[in-house]
């Protein structure tokens, strides 16, 4: 079962089991995980699921769709060039059997 | 009787971030959130959305768990309803007896939604959607639903007409409007999404009112409308618009009108009482005319810029309003106003359903709606957050690099 570990400001981590095909800002959302809001119920359309993927794992992921590209210009924390993805674009399974992220201070 | 330095009436979008928004400015106030729900605060808009599609269990998104709120040392009190406002001696009173004492009061009361009063509203089948009960009632009917109609050709309207299209259900959709979502799409956007759910198989009857619904043993039948047809529904769905919840508020003798009336700062008629979010009818920064928007952005942005600063110096209010609707596999953005352009632009391929209508108003943008253009959407709402000029030309040439624009860099004093 995919793990995802959702690390905060104040070193704590929240660590996530999830079903494959789970998105990181489902689990985290439906999970409790504090500083992931996802507003627009995972649809591109509002920024607030934004998380700073750990360097390992960021050559693992969906490349960045356009439509990602755009909505990452509008984070409310700064935006990482190379470890900012918005998280509902995360998908566990498939080979992507854990992820580390870090929650970032706002998200609006 | 202990005063609480803020209370907050209301726990949906704007209330729960006002909450969060003051306990970040301000470590030792207390905070009271009260609502009259039962239930940990959740989010609304995917309620009309991803909530209503047929793929596994759906599982409301949070606002904030009790447990979040309670490490905030916000006092959230649910099941509770504000009965009166006492503003003379700053007391709410509450539906279990004890009152709430406050220094400053914030009604973020929301709104609910508008009663259609004919016959057969009571019939079974006949469902609105207003609260995540509500939004499992519809869900459960749409799985066994044979016709669908929707009264109301607006945003929730039409998102849960294409959830139910989605579902492979036949749907029709009435408005005595003569175009879909007519009091907030120019007439170009309007049309659009009028022939792309049509060419997808929505129907539509425009122009034409809901008479009467009638019943088969309690159950609703069919959709009698002011033409004198009738359509048959086994699930009716009416989203005819909302009324903010006002009620308190002008008991009180606060000053009201379709909306709590407050200044650029949030401030009622009343000292130490605020609203925000839904219910509250305020001076859009760019024109100065009196607007109650209904969008988690507003709720949310009114939110934080009074939590930032309640009680002490605020600065006026001034964000760039925007909205989204997701209907099938259409994605609509709004940014900014489009009350009444003079001129309109088309960017983009509607045939291919990704363009934008730039919307203006004596030569200044007002407001962009794209169809499937985030890029679009995003530069727009740059735009007018910088007041960048912007001519009808380079909004339509497809090789102005409106982005660039968007972004440029100003000189620095």
């Amino acid at each position: 079962m995919p793990k995802i570990y959702y690390h905060h400001q104040d070193g704590s981590v929240d660590e996530r089991v999830v079903d494959d095909g789970a998105t990181v800002m489902r689990a985290a959302v439906t999970g409790g995980v504090r500083g992931v809001v996802g507003e627009c119920g995972g649809n591109l359309m509002c920024a607030t699921c934004h998380v700073y993927v750990h360097a390992p794992y960021i050559s693992e992921l969906q490349p960045i769709s356009d439509d990602e590209e755009e909505m990452l210009e509008a984070t409310a924390s700064p935006r990482d060039p190379i470890r900012s993805r918005l998280s509902c674009q995360l998908i566990l399974g498939e080979g992507l059997d854990e992820l580390h992220i870090d929650v970032p201070e706002s998200q609006v | 009787m202990r005063v609480r330095d803020v209370a907050i009436l209301g726990a949906g979008h704007a209330g729960v971030q006002l909450a969060c928004s003051l306990r970040e400015s301000s470590p030792s106030r207390t905070i009271t959130l009260i609502d009259t729900h039962a239930g940990d605060p959740y989010q609304r808009p995917q309620l009309s959305k991803e909530f209503m599609t047929d793929e596994g269990q759906p599982s409301p998104l949070g606002l904030r768990t009790r447990e979040a709120l309670a490490a905030l040392s916000i006092d959230f009190r649910d099941r509770t309803t504000a009965v009166a406002l006492d503003t003379a001696r700053r007391r709410v009173h509450v539906d279990d007896g004890a009152a709430v004492s406050y220094a400053d009061l914030v009604l973020a009361t929301g709104a609910r939604n508008r009663a259609l009063p004919i016959a057969g509203v009571e019939l079974e089948g006949v469902c609105g959607l207003r609260t995540l009960e509500d939004a499992h009632a519809i869900r459960k009917r749409l799985a066994t639903a044979g016709r669908v109609v929707v009264v109301g050709a607006g945003f929730i309207g039409l998102e849960l007409a294409a959830a139910a299209l989605g579902r492979g259900l036949p749907v029709t959709v009435v408005d005595v409007a003569d175009r879909p979502m007519s009091r907030v799409l120019s007439r170009p956007m309007s049309h659009f999404f009028c022939s792309a759910h049509a060419q997808d198989g929505m129907e539509f009857r425009f122009g034409v009112g809901v008479e009467f619904f009638e019943g088969d043993d309690c159950r609703v039948s069919a959709v009698v409308c002011s033409d004198g047809s009738r359509i048959p529904a086994d699930l009716v769905i009416v989203g005819i618009g909302i009324q903010p919840n006002t009620g308190l508020a002008e008991r009180a003798g606060i000053v009201v009108s379709d909306g709590v009336v407050v200044d650029a700062c949030m401030r009622t008629s009343e000292p130490h009482v605020w609203a925000i979010g839904d219910c509250a009818r305020f001076p859009h920064f760019r024109t100065g005319s009196l607007v109650r928007l209904e969008s988690v952005q507003n709720a949310t942005d009114q939110a934080k810029h009074l939590g930032s600063g309640l009680g002490a110096e605020l600065a006026e209010y001034r964000e760039v309003p925007w909205f989204w609707s997701s209907q099938g596999a259409l994605k609509l953005q709004i940014a900014g106003l489009v009350f009444d352009p003079d001129e309109v632009v088309l960017r983009g391929n509607p045939e291919a359903r990704r363009f934008s209508v730039f919307c203006f108003r004596e030569n200044r943008l007002i407001g962009v709606e794209s169809v499937n253009s985030v890029a679009d959407h995003m530069a727009a709402r740059r735009l007018l957050d910088r007041d960048l000029p912007l001519t009808s030309e380079q909004a339509s040439d497809p090789t102005f690099d409106l982005k660039a624009y968007s972004r440029t860099k100003t000189e620095p004093d």
